[in-house]
């Protein structure tokens, strides 16, 4: 059994050393050894559900104003409810009728009439909040997996963590900053015509006229990287958005040799398109991304075809990024960073070199005090120390568990506490020794009475190891594994193999004296 | 080869009026360290925040570094050398976890490589919200209980086979627990509060090898927390991995000499508690040793050469293997003698 085990664990573990040998996994290096980024987002999913109230109650705006009802307003107030005035009994009868037929899922707060004017608040009722919660969070999820795929990462590892968060682990990544903006981006297309009727500076002054609003285009110098910000005067309403997109790709300008993002429509998009240009021509229509303004260009002639290209200063690099992005769709919400942990490649690599410069003299240490304190015996607990090592290399690999620099230092506690499990044993044999027994004998009395002393020892260490597994993250889990991993290659080290050892030399060699 | 020699009989019950009075000493100096720096020096993983370890190709001056902080509005942040000297490394640490989107990095970047007019490499940052510091505050402090508790749930059965004694416990204690939480008390409040009324149980219930185990991980978890106040060390998700550890490790002493214990109970009966648990802890004095000394040296071995991200923790665990082996032989074992000291009154 015990030789079962060993050649398991040497197939387990050659990979992780010659990974040609064997078509095998090897043991995976955690972020802080081989460099990468660690993220969790969350995702803000009340501004999701914002989003949503205001998509209803436009909704209701135009399809009274189709049947012609007649209503004072129809507001998002308090960040999510629907605060609705109608006047005129006529009107509030229609608009009763209009929230019973289409509305029926809307839920009504308070109905009070005052002056005539009927004003009724309605929010959404608590069931669709969450679908609407979740829906953000997996479309999220779906969305920055989008991203990534296409930014070309090996191996990320994204998944939802809890109610609202996802985790983003990605390795080796040298560009941190350019892979944040990519994924924290909302990336909201928005097209909005510049009003170029009303006054600017009065706006600017804060006399801002109803259902305008004024965004910024921010331009950054290359060459002294100041930025400046242009205010632009837009009509609030959005036109079309970037859920049309079909496509978006990086071309570059034959004219001025700089590159753009040129994007595609579905047929629906390409009509609300031409629609557009064509009611617009020489008014100027704003590209806005994520409440910034990229360009606002004077509408020549009605544009059929559904394409558009977005023009900017951009380099080559945040053109395929945004063009990423686009393809990738627009987060339903904003994302926040709540945890951000990035090691750079250098720095991993540093703490291998220092992580197994320690294991190796550590281990040197102990064995080398093994051998002068117990001679034959400290050769044999040598011998199960470097099977133990092994074995929880193997375990690592097999159990395709992450190795951090906790781990590593897990390792190098557990040589010295693997050792110890034969200490007590060895202690043992010397004080029936001692006694007057034979070495048979003292060898079969010293480990049948140590035995249960080093399970109790090492159950408590084990106890502690699974609920750090249970508390840690990332590089803490990694410590918990190989404590773990090398609480129990011990025990089968001291227990099993010692044995085996000792058991093979006082029978086969019948020894009269006991070198311990 | 030995270092302690097998009829060695050194007197340890005899002194331990001594041993809990150096006891008492730490850990009121502990407390008092807590007390003074007004709690544990709590890392960014705990409090939230954000850090950075830059490193440049040749020595800087701290004062450099921050002047380049301040003109990117970090000039809060405190700076500190990393590592050795001659690595050239710096830590630059802010309280408020900064939105590290939108070209932080670029920004620090150029800051500091303008001020102190050398090559930068960032090689490591680290933001934690305050909202997620609050979780893994929570989440530690109830690792470290639930570490505890079932460790004592698994002394008590072993050592006394009161297994139901124990669980029944086990889970009075969790209700006692998830009530209070119920009831919004702040968490360390809780901790202390399920320690003492775990405490008192195992006082009445005499469940002595037990109570002699809770009071010896209390004892080294609280000394090993106020050396850390004491140096005004941070405490990080790493550290917090030690202490657990060491809830682990350091009863692996103890529960040799328990062990030992109840067989010369069973061997010699007919002496007092006072000699048996002396003959004990003498016969076992050579493992006890042994197995914290192999330990000590890979520990250090680590804390020596393992580098700056790994020094605390492994400081840690120096501190938590010494005091451990110190509680295992003037801790654990003289609390037995606390029930024999109850039944003569009576």
């Amino acid at each position: 059994m015990v030789f079962v085990v060993i050649v398991t664990a040497i197939i387990y573990i050659l990979p992780s050393w010659k990974p040609a040998l064997w078509p095998h996994k090897q043991i995976n290096l955690g972020l802080d050894l081989q460099g990468g980024m660690h993220l969790v987002l969350e995702v803000d999913t009340e501004k999701a559900i914002e989003s949503h109230v205001e998509r209803i109650s436009q909704e209701i705006r135009e399809l009274l104003k189709k049947k012609r009802i007649r209503h004072v307003a129809i507001e998002r107030v308090e960040g999510i409810k629907i605060s609705a005035e109608v006047k005129k009994e006529e009107s509030i009868e229609k608009f009763r009728a209009l929230l019973d037929d289409e509305y029926r899922d809307l839920r009504e707060l308070s109905d009070k009439k005052t002056d005539g004017v009927q004003t009724v608040m309605m929010d959404i009722p608590d069931s669709d909040r969450d679908q609407i919660e979740k829906l953000a969070v997996d479309q999220a999820l779906e969305t920055i997996r989008n991203r990534i795929d296409q930014f070309g990462v090996s191996e990320p590892d994204i998944r939802r963590q809890g109610e609202n968060r996802i985790l983003i682990q990605l390795p080796g990544i040298k560009d941190t900053q350019r892979a944040k903006d990519l994924i924290g981006k909302t990336a909201l297309l928005e097209f909005k015509l510049v009003d170029d009727t009303q006054s600017l500076d009065s706006a600017l002054e804060g006399n801002v006229p109803p259902g305008r609003e004024i965004l910024y285009k921010i331009d950054e110098d290359p060459q002294t990287q100041r930025t400046s910000k242009t205010p632009f005067l837009l009509k609030k309403r959005t036109l079309l958005t970037g859920a049309y997109l079909t496509d978006a790709r990086v071309a570059i300008d034959s004219q001025f040799n700089e590159p753009y993002v040129s994007i595609n429509f579905d047929k629906k998009g390409a009509r609300i398109f031409e629609r557009i240009t064509g009611d617009n021509v020489n008014k100027r229509l704003a590209i806005v991304l994520d409440n910034h303004v990229y360009s606002a260009p004077v509408i020549q002639e009605k544009i059929a075809g559904g394409e558009a290209r977005i023009t900017g200063r951009f380099t080559t690099e945040e053109a395929r990024d945004l063009a990423i992005i686009l393809r990738a769709g627009a987060l339903p919400a904003p994302v926040n960073i709540l945890e951000e942990r990035t090691v750079g490649p250098s720095l991993g690599a540093d703490s291998i070199r220092k992580g197994l410069l320690s294991m190796c003299i550590g281990g040197l240490l102990v064995i080398i005090f093994m051998l002068i304190y117990y001679k034959t015996a400290g050769l044999i607990a040598d011998v199960a120390l470097f099977l133990n090592i092994l074995l929880i290399g193997a375990g690592l690999a097999g159990l395709q568990a992450t190795l951090t620099l906790p781990g590593i230092a897990g390792i190098i506690l557990t040589i010295g506490m693997a050792v110890d499990a034969n200490v007590i044993i060895f202690e043992r044999i010397r004080e029936e020794v001692a006694l007057g027994r034979t070495p048979r004998a003292a060898i079969d009395a010293g480990y049948d009475r140590a035995t249960l002393t080093i399970l109790d020892a090492n159950v408590t260490t084990l106890i502690a190891a699974v609920v750090l597994f249970q508390f840690g993250t990332g590089p803490v889990k990694g410590f918990a594994v190989t404590l773990s991993l090398g609480v129990i290659a011990s025990l089968f080290t001291a227990l099993i193999l010692s044995r085996l050892i000792f058991n093979y030399i006082s029978v086969n060699r019948k020894v009269k004296t006991l070198s311990i | 080869m030995q270092f302690v020699k097998p009829d060695v009989n050194i007197n340890f019950i005899g002194k331990r009026k001594i041993a809990f009075a150096v006891s008492a000493v730490m850990i009121l100096i502990s407390i008092v360290s807590l007390i003074f720096h007004g709690g544990p020096r709590l890392g960014i993983d705990f409090q939230g925040g954000t850090l950075i370890q830059v490193k440049f190709s040749a020595a800087v001056k701290i004062d450099d570094i921050k002047t380049g902080l301040q003109d990117i509005q970090l000039g809060k942040s405190s700076v500190q050398q990393f590592g050795e000297e001659e690595t050239n490394e710096y830590l630059i640490r802010t309280d408020s976890s900064v939105m590290t989107t939108e070209g932080f990095t670029t920004d620090v970047k150029n800051a500091l490589a303008s001020s102190t007019g050398d090559e930068v490499d960032i090689r490591r940052v680290e933001m934690v919200g305050p909202q997620v510091g609050r979780d893994l505050r929570e989440k530690a402090l109830f690792a470290m209980f639930y570490a505890l508790l079932f460790i004592t749930i698994y002394i008590s059965g072993r050592f006394e086979l009161k297994w139901m004694i124990s669980g029944v416990m086990a889970a009075a204690l969790i209700g006692a627990v998830y009530i209070f939480t119920l009831f919004n008390v702040s968490i360390p409040f809780l901790i202390l509060l399920a320690l003492l009324v775990a405490l008192v149980l195992f006082w009445f219930l005499e469940l002595k090898y037990a109570m002699g185990a809770i009071v010896a991980l209390v004892h080294d978890v609280t000394i090993t927390v106020g050396l850390f106040s004491l140096f005004d060390k941070e405490f990080t998700l790493a550290i917090i991995a030690a202490l657990l550890t060491i809830i682990g490790y350091s009863l692996n002493d103890t529960i040799i000499v328990f062990d030992r214990i109840r067989e010369n109970l069973r061997k010699y009966h007919k002496n007092p508690l006072e000699v048996i648990l002396n003959r004990s802890i003498n016969e076992t004095l050579s493992r006890t040793i042994l197995t914290s000394l192999t330990t000590l040296l890979v520990v250090i071995t680590l804390f020596v050469l393992g580098g700056g991200i790994i020094h605390d923790f492994a400081f840690a665990l120096i501190v938590g293997v010494a005091v451990g082996t110190y509680s295992s032989v003037f801790v654990a074992s003289p609390i037995l003698l606390a029930w024999q000291g109850r039944q003569r009154k009576k």
